[in-house]
């Protein structure tokens, strides 16, 4: 019987797979199965993400132009580097981009987490209305971005029509992506518009994780609604807050597909942030020494900050 | 208090809250919606309707915008226009109208077709890989693991513009420049850190006596992988593979630098549909809703799997 079921096993496998793979796959032990799993991820992070970042690093340091591949290349050192850090210009597009990432996660982490803290009143039909909140943070920034210059358009833009009729000013007086002022805010809008709902998200997350019985208590000991909300929602809360702020920063600080889309870095350089300067330099002007020891800067600077702030992270986590 | 407050707990929202709470967010999903609908509604604008100020709201529907989106027209005398024979199909006649004929299909077809193939052919990729190290990192001890989880996230914070220049001269030396399997494979090379992440969250859960007891049947680890744990984890691998086809469905850095005819997705396409006079604003609407309708469904379909998913991802940080 036992006999019976084994050969029947193997005639079964025999179907899945050849012979001869069955028995090399059986006979592995799990340190190299472990092996086998993992090895082909980092073949390909490796190949395709740690050799560039490499290759990247050691052009900062030369002269190479990828559109005069036949210059002789030449050691600079960090000549780059230097020029960049002292470069008003690049101080500029680095205060634009770090303008954008605080207001754009200021006014998704106060409207997000808004959102979160009613959608979590759990009022009838809420399931159906989260839906419909996410639907713009699945679209394609790019995308997003070519249809909002149409809303913007200052003759015939909805966006401009409806903020005319609420104002009485007259639509065409104001150019969303023309004038210096409202340019850098047209762009914060589309990002609140698009990203809110990812911080709604996490924040929604976070309050579901919050025991019932924390507000029971709260409740036997007679505290107000207000210092519930004080006292447990938002600290206990905050570690989301902090990591949808952590996921944001990130996001907003490499900004590139809309912003390339809206503005294109204009009117003047009032909306070029480090991306769109990154990308005149590495594919307009074809300085890709220079471009890369940019490029290097600005990931040195994200992942120092990221490193520090996930330090406050878990700081908060484990109070 | 009436028996009827009483049988809720004293964590329930009130009736009255409850409203409240509702009546904003429906509030916010309403004007949240507004340009969605305003692109959609435009799709199906004449020109003229769709520059028209005020922004009209009635219109008479027209497929003028699809047929431009799909074709393209060349200018042509009217006595010229009159000698051809009657017009073949809609949007023949529609460019007959304005002293045009059908010169031939446009680029959106081949570039919605590529979306389609390197969107899932990375996001199969990368489940997989992504499934497969995840196992391998939940369940066997695996030198400096800590160490190599956190090297996969990491990759995920470069700005895709720095790493850009060298995939790009890699990527010709190699012969892979704007072809789809390149960008397949750097697509899935940004989404794997993602699935892993993602995936080992979920295969966490799944208690190890399932395989331990499949081992002791006879099943050999891989059978019991196969077997036992892919089954139990599909929740987590539709989750995960919802965000990576959203991203390489969306993806525009990379499309736009690395990518000019072959390769080339639909979201580095669809700003630069011109029609005569700048910008054809209901072809590019049409392109953008065709675009959009893909992953709107899915949303909908799907969203139990995103919100586990989403929240799978945030506690597990």
């Amino acid at each position: 019987m036992n006999e019976l079921s084994a050969s029947s096993q193997i005639t079964y496998r025999a179907v899945m797979v050849r012979p001869g793979v069955a028995r090399r796959i059986r006979g592995l032990s799990d340190r190299t199965l472990a092996w086998l799993f993992i090895t082909p991820t980092i073949v390909l992070l490796l190949a395709i993400n740690i050799f560039p970042l490499l290759w990247t690093i050691y052009l900062s340091f030369t002269n190479y132009r990828a559109n005069r591949a036949n210059v002789p290349t030449i050691w600079l050192g960090t000549d780059w580097y230097q020029s960049i850090l002292t470069d008003p210009d690049i101080w500029a597009a680095m205060q634009v981009t770090a303008h954008f990432v605080i207001w754009t996660v200021l006014i998704e982490t106060v409207l997000g987490f808004g959102l979160a803290y009613l959608i979590d009143k759990k009022f009838r039909g809420h399931g159906l209305w989260t839906t419909i909140i996410l639907l713009p943070m699945m679209l394609s920034p790019a995308v997003v971005g070519n249809f909002w210059t149409f809303l913007y358009q200052p003759q015939i833009g909805l966006f401009n029509y409806v903020v005319a009729f609420f104002t009485g000013r007259a639509a065409s007086s104001f150019q969303m992506l023309g004038d210096v002022t409202l340019s850098p805010w047209a762009i914060v809008i589309v990002d609140a518009w698009m990203w809110t709902p990812y911080v709604m998200l996490i924040c929604l997350a976070g309050l579901r994780s919050i025991p019932d019985y924390i507000y029971e208590a709260a409740e036997v000991d007679r505290a107000s609604k207000w210092r519930q909300f004080w006292s447990i929602t938002l600290p206990m809360a905050l570690p989301f807050i902090m990591l949808a702020v952590l996921f944001r920063g990130i996001e907003n600080f490499k900004m590139f597909d809309m912003v390339n889309l809206l503005t294109g870095g204009g009117p003047g350089s009032t909306t070029e942030v480090a991306s769109i300067t990154l990308k005149r330099a590495a594919f307009e002007s074809w300085r890709t020494g220079y471009s890369s020891a940019f490029a290097i800067i600005l990931f040195v600077t994200v992942f120092g900050l990221a490193n520090i702030y996930v330090k406050a992270l878990n700081k908060v986590k484990s109070r | 208090m009436t028996s009827a407050t009483t049988a809720h707990s004293v964590v329930e929202p009130s009736a009255t809250t409850r409203r409240f709470a509702g009546s904003l967010v429906v509030l916010y999903a309403i004007i949240t919606m507004i340009p969605l609908v305003w692109i959609m509604l435009t799709a199906f604008k004449s020109p003229d309707d769709a520059i028209s100020y005020p922004p009209k709201v009635m219109f008479k529907p027209s497929l003028e915008g699809f047929c431009n989106l799909f074709t393209t027209r060349s200018r042509q005398t009217p006595e010229f226009i009159r000698s051809l024979g009657p017009p073949q199909g809609l949007c023949d006649s529609i460019a007959r109208d304005r002293n045009m004929v059908v010169a031939g299909p446009s680029n959106y077809v081949p570039r919605f077709v590529n979306s389609l193939i390197i969107a899932f052919g990375s996001t199969v990729l990368a489940v997989a890989l992504g499934t497969l190290s995840a196992y391998g990192f939940s369940r066997f001890r695996v030198p400096l693991k800590d160490d190599l989880l956190f090297f996969i996230l990491s990759t995920r914070m470069m700005p895709p513009i720095a790493v850009a220049i060298p995939i790009y001269l890699m990527y010709r030396t190699i012969g892979l420049s704007d072809t789809r399997l390149g960008m397949i494979l750097l697509y899935t090379s940004v989404n794997v850190s993602l699935a892993v992440w993602l995936l080992k969250g979920f295969i966490d859960e799944i208690p190890r006596e399932y395989e331990e007891a499949a081992m002791i049947d006879g099943y050999t680890r891989f059978q019991a992988f196969v077997k036992v744990v892919l089954p139990q984890a599909t929740t987590g691998i539709a989750a995960t593979a919802i965000f990576c086809l959203i991203f390489a469905w969306n993806e525009y850095a990379f499309a736009v630098l690395l990518t000019s005819g072959n390769a080339q997705t639909a979201p580095p396409f669809i700003p630069i549909i011109i029609g005569e006079g700048g910008q054809d604003w209901p072809a590019v609407a049409a392109g953008t809703t065709l675009f959009l309708v893909p992953i709107v469904v899915f949303t909908v379909l799907l969203r139990k799997h995103l919100l586990r998913g989403i929240t799978f991802g945030a506690v597990r940080k």
